[in-house]
């Protein structure tokens, strides 16, 4: 102990370096610190550690045609016995050297028990004879060294030992880290049977390292580029720090008197030598970027002192780190945070010496709280911990604040989807109400969107229908028809300049379009219907469409309750409106299968010289440009747009974008909507919606299981008879057959049946059928 | 009992996995059918091809299917260059690049060396090669492609030993099955002709291919020679060459595992686990025999390209295989050229037709892993300096 102390009061020197004859696979340092071996391919030599550089004091490669034995995977300093080393041989061997040998060999055994590459040897800590190896071939193997033959095999039972540890506190205890990605733990007496295992990576990990002080602490490195820390002092192996580098970690060696820190390289590409704090995994606390090629073997110089590296590496150099030479990373980083809060503020924080910057123009909206700012509750000052070597910044933190109503927010989306109807009333009048909607809620696009969905495909689908209308309203059809083609024009013109740049070309063409059939429609006398609303008051829409009107909140039933489980089945596109209607005009989303927009010679009342384009335009020929605009809608985000419309055109446009697609909007604005909580609203959708996946979300937990009237066990199978008392269950109270279909059941005596049975059944009686003497009630 | 449910099960999956094949090209190709009595190994194959020709990649199709055409004309393999061919019209490629290489952009013809290299004698791939093609240019090459070209170049090479050692690729020389069929993959039309049928022989000869598609295949049957400089250069025994300044590749200095992997994982995302996979399952794949003829094996075809294990005793490559089948390891690995005269007769009598396609795909995979270690450590060279 006295020598030791000693020893680490004389380690001094600085950063420095020696070339080698050949590349260096591993390096080890002997206890006192004072050389080093470095083993490779082609070299196995022992260097001096002095203090202006390395000194070659010995070559153990003798021998004038070296065998295999010489190359070395691995090598390690015995740690209580300085004349002791051992080798691993790529050619399977492990040997141990001598360095009080008087010949020139060195070498003093050789085990050639493995069959394959041996990866790693390690000396038991405190053990003097205790050799551990670990193998390609899977097996790891424990030498005495005073036997010719290893005293134990440990089999993994998984692929190649890429790393062997021995616990640094507990005596018995090692650990085997495994190319396929578990870490084994083994007790030194038991060679049948590992006491636990565990997956640390995904693919091999490369190398372990226990802890020097906490017991239960073992570092693993793998090729997923992960640097993990593990308590094993627990029942069940924990992570506790994980550290993500750039590249496979091929070494991990904890740094002496420094609990969190450790230190890696790289096997591929990467050529630095990192010391990281486990606390902070996001940056190298320090880097050494001497070596021009991979580092193949790193080794903290001595046991109790943090300041000296050694590393070797494939460069065929020989490396003294000194840790205050270091390049410490953080320094050269400026740390930023950024985060969205719960109401679309964006709170931005940096080191102040970057925000006292001149303010550029675009900052408006921006507050600043300098660091003495305690207006935020948020505000809080790290208390600087001294064990943490970190550079401590004081940071600018700025928030930019949302204006209320702006973008940010999502009221707009609950409105719309709570305003925009999709379904029960003829196709040009959803289009009407969804465009009043959009432009209520200040979305100009989205509303024009719609107009202009409106007028591309209503058309005459119903011959019947439109001379229907006419004999309603033929008295005012001229003056509406004038009315607004002026006022179309004049509200397109408008749009355009509301819109942006970049759908000025769309909106022209569909402003041709749109001028086009706006002529051949009017002919067809139903243009009140499908232009006066636009440009009229709400009022006037309403006095218009007065029986209509009247009757919406009919359609806007919630769909709850009574729309059978097999019409969702057999119906599944139908948004059906209300039968007894005869004077609403059933062109909804679900049906029109479109026709041409032809004129109706009778109604031609609009000159025919003004066409410039041939009036025989099929709504087919707007699907490509509507699937354009509804791609770029799910595209912008905005899925509502997207599937509301995709509802409402219904067939009109169904085939033209590919079943996942629609799907996939679907889901998303479902999900939307019940994220607002808009049940009902997304109850909707999913009945409207034609895709199947969707659809059956409807279906989803419908099944109801029930006990046998009789026995009052589970029915367990489906049929209808209980098993167990062979009844029939759910028998109708009043004909005593099976109710197969709607089984009505009152809340207070639970009797029950068809559910006209009952009905009739109570119109008559107040007492129940079963005759129980409850008084039902059916509303 | 189990192992009839294990069996069938197995079939289940192999048929699975064709049909999804047939769907996606078409019909199923000879190879696929070969590798069906394996089926974990050719979905990782399935995966891994798919991958490399048609997902995420810097390179686009039409050029990796060039590329493939490329690597499949360096070994005559009429099979798979018809196959691309017909893939690289179908991804909107000029058809006049098909008269031949001097046709190609300049990029694909500088690709040609390596291509040679890799494919006869990779152990002649150097830093200056990769430096040559990444020189900054009007024709450089990325890093990235380059890393994809490489792989695909690999791929096809060793899938031409497979095609060979199977005989796939005799069934398309003049015989009419070249006219129908069999060349042009990729057309969804098949699969719903009613060719989706399960069995793997009905899809194929039988079907009638459209007229146009016959007129392109007149040109498909090109020539592999067209694609071709230097058609001397071919395998030479690397044994031979020691005495010369050739070093001995280490696998213990620059493993798959430990090297290969992290570098083609970096430069060419996820190629790096797909490739793993097809090792790990070659390697898993329940083979009669002993473990060790299996590694006898696979040590063999490396010590062929000149990649030597320090842990592997070769004399058991001498006391394990017997000298028809080294023969046979050999003419599959280094000579899988129908056009020239064969080194041994492929009617291999020592094992049985299941290990054929065994030792075929042990083969390919070796050679595969050989070509991306020579190819990938001459880029690790160039990335250091």
């Amino acid at each position: 102990m006295e020598k030791m102390t000693r020893v680490s009061g004389t380690v001094s020197g600085c950063t420095m370096f020696c070339h080698l004859d050949a590349p260096a696979n591993a390096i080890s340092v002997c206890r006192d610190a004072t050389q080093v071996v470095v083993a490779g391919r082609n070299i196995f030599k022992i260097y001096g550690l002095e203090e202006d550089g390395f000194v070659e004091r010995l070559n153990l490669r003798v021998g004038r045609k070296p065998s295999l034995n010489f190359s070395c995977a691995d090598v390690m300093w015995h740690q209580m016995e300085e004349n002791l080393l051992a080798t691993a041989a790529t050619n399977g061997a492990v040997v141990t050297w001598n360095l009080a040998r008087p010949c020139r060999n060195k070498q003093e055994q050789l085990f050639t028990e493995h069959k394959r590459t041996v990866n790693k040897v390690c000396f038991h800590p405190t053990e003097v004879n205790m050799l551990l190896s670990g193998s390609q071939d899977g097996f790891m193997k424990c030498f005495d060294l005073r036997k010719k033959e290893s005293v134990s095999t440990f089999s993994g039972q998984s692929e190649s030992v890429r790393d062997v540890q021995f616990s640094i506190k507990d005596y018995f205890t090692f650990a085997a880290s495994f190319e396929n990605g578990n870490v084994q733990l083994w007790d030194i007496r038991r060679p049948d049977r590992y006491e636990r295992m565990f997956t640390a990576h995904t693919g091999p990990v490369f190398c372990c390292d226990w802890h020097p002080e906490d017991r239960g602490w073992l570092a693993t490195g793998g090729r997923d580029k992960m640097v993990k820390v593990w308590d094993m002092s627990t029942n069940r192996v924990k992570e506790i720090y994980c550290v993500q580098t750039i590249a496979s970690v091929a070494r991990v060696k904890w740094r002496p008197e420094r609990r969190y820190h450790l230190a890696t390289c790289s096997m591929m590409v990467d050529h630095n030598i990192y010391v990281w704090d486990v606390r902070r995994p996001f940056i190298p606390f320090a880097t050494f970027e001497e070596h021009k090629d991979v580092t193949t073997g790193i080794v903290w110089r001595h046991q109790h002192d943090p300041y000296f590296l050694l590393s070797g590496s494939k460069d065929s150099t020989l490396y003294q780190h000194m840790f205050k030479d270091a390049s410490r990373p953080v320094d050269r980083a400026n740390p930023e945070g950024l985060c969205f809060g719960l109401f679309g503020d964006l709170a931005f924080a940096a080191k102040e010496s970057l925000m006292s910057a001149p303010q550029s123009v675009g900052d408006v909206g921006r507050k600043t709280y300098p660091g003495g700012d305690r207006r935020y509750p948020i505000f809080f000052f790290k208390k600087p911990d001294v064990t943490e070597q970190f550079a401590q910044v004081s940071s600018a933190l700025s928030v930019f604040e949302s204006e209320a109503g702006s973008s940010v927010g999502m009221d707009w989306f609950i409105n719309t989807a709570q305003s925009y109807l999709l379904s029960g009333k003829p196709f040009a009048e959803l289009c009407e109400h969804n465009a009043q909607v959009a432009k209520r809620l200040n979305r100009p696009q989205e509303s024009t969107t719609w107009t202009m969905l409106r007028i591309m495909f209503s058309e005459p689908a119903n011959p019947s229908l439109s001379s229907n209308h006419n004999l309603n309203k033929s008295g005012n059809l001229p003056l509406v028809n004038s009315f607004s083609m002026k006022e179309m024009s004049a509200a397109l013109n408008e749009r355009n300049k509301e819109n942006r740049q970049d759908n000025l070309h769309s909106l022209e063409t569909n402003l041709n379009n749109n001028d086009e059939n706006e002529e051949t429609e009017g002919s067809e006398g139903q243009a009140e219907y499908l232009f006066g609303d636009a440009e009229l008051d709400d009022d006037d829409l309403y006095s218009m469409e007065h029986d209509n009107q009247a009757e919406e909140p009919e359609y806007l039933l919630p769909q709850e309750a009574f729309p059978l489980r097999h019409e969702i089945m057999d119906h599944p596109s139908a948004p059906e409106p209300v039968q007894e209607k005869p004077e609403s005009p059933h062109v909804s989303g679900s049906e029109a299968e479109s026709t041409c927009l032809t004129p109706m010679e009778s109604f031609s009342l609009i000159s025919v010289s003004q066409l410039l384009f041939s009036p025989h335009l099929p709504p087919k020929f707007f699907c490509p440009i509507v699937k354009e605009m509804l791609c770029y809608y799910a595209e912008q985000g905005d899925v509502q747009m997207a599937v509301s419309v995709l509802i409402v055109l219904g067939d009109r446009i169904r085939k033209e974008i590919d079943e996942l697609t629609q799907e996939h909007w679907y889901m998303s604005y479902i999900d939307l909507l019940q994220r607002f909580e808009l049940w009902n609203v997304s109850n909707e959708v999913i009945k409207l919606s034609t895709c199947g996946a969707i659809m059956c979300l409807n279906q989803t937990s419908t099944t109801l299981h029930i006990n046998c009237s009789n026995c009052k066990r589970p029915m367990s199978n489906k049929g209808w008879i209980c098993d167990r008392c062979h009844h029939c269950a759910s028998v109708c109270a009043v004909c005593h057959h099976v109710v197969k279909g709607l089984f009505v059941w009152c809340q207070g005596c639970s009797h029950g049946g068809h559910l006209e049975h009952v009905m009739e059944w109570l119109k008559q009686s107040k007492h129940c059928p079963a005759g129980c003497g409850h008084l039902c009630e059916y509303t | 009992d189990a192992r009839r449910t294990r069996g069938r099960r197995g079939v289940y999956r192999a048929s699975l996995l064709c049909m999804k094949a047939l769907a996606n090209r078409g019909r199923l190709d000879s190879v696929s059918q070969q590798m069906a009595s394996h089926p974990q190994y050719l979905e990782s194959f399935l995966r891994t091809q798919h991958y490399i020709l048609y997902m995420d990649g810097p390179l686009p199709v039409h050029y990796r299917h060039y590329i493939a055409i490329m690597a499949a004309a360096r070994h005559h393999c009429r099979y798979l260059v018809s196959l691309h061919s017909a893939q690289f019209l179908l991804a909107d490629g000029d058809p006049l690049w098909l008269q031949g290489l001097e046709a190609a952009p300049l990029r694909l013809q500088h690709l040609d060396h390596i291509n040679k290299v890799l494919a006869h004698q990779p152990w002649l791939t150097a830093r200056s090669h990769i430096q040559a093609l990444l020189k900054t240019g009007e024709q450089c090459w990325s890093l990235a492609e380059l890393v994809q070209a490489v792989v695909l170049l690999a791929h096809c090479h060793s899938l031409c030993s497979f095609v060979f050692g199977s005989g796939s690729d005799s069934d398309t020389t003049p015989t009419p099955r070249v006219h129908h069929g069999t060349p042009p993959g990729y057309c969804l039309c098949d699969a719903a002709n009613g060719n989706t049928a399960l069995s793997p022989s009905l899809a194929g000869p039988t079907e009638k291919a459209p007229r146009r598609r016959e007129e392109d295949e007149a040109m498909f049957s090109a020539d592999p020679s067209r694609f071709v400089t230097d058609p001397e250069f071919g395998y030479q025994e690397f044994a031979r060459r020691e005495e010369d300044h050739f070093q001995v590749f280490r696998v213990q200095d620059y493993s798959w595992e430990d090297h290969g992997f992290s570098l083609v994982n970096r430069l060419y995302s996820d190629i790096g686990h797909l490739l793993d996979e097809r090792f790990r399952n070659v390697a898993s794949l329940p083979f009669p025999h002993s473990p060790d003829l299996k590694r006898a094996i696979w040590n063999y075809i490396h010590c062929i390209y000149g990649i030597r294990y320090d842990d592997y005793d070769y004399g058991e490559v001498n006391r394990l295989l017997e000298r028809g089948l080294k023969l046979y390891i050999k003419a599959v690995a280094c000579y899988p050229d129908s056009s020239k005269t064969p080194l041994c007769p492929l009617s291999w009598a020592p094992v049985k037709a299941s290990d054929k396609v065994h030792v075929n795909l042990l083969v390919m995979e070796a050679r595969l892993q050989a070509e991306l270690l020579y190819a990938l450590r001459a880029i690790t060279q160039y990335m250091i300096a």
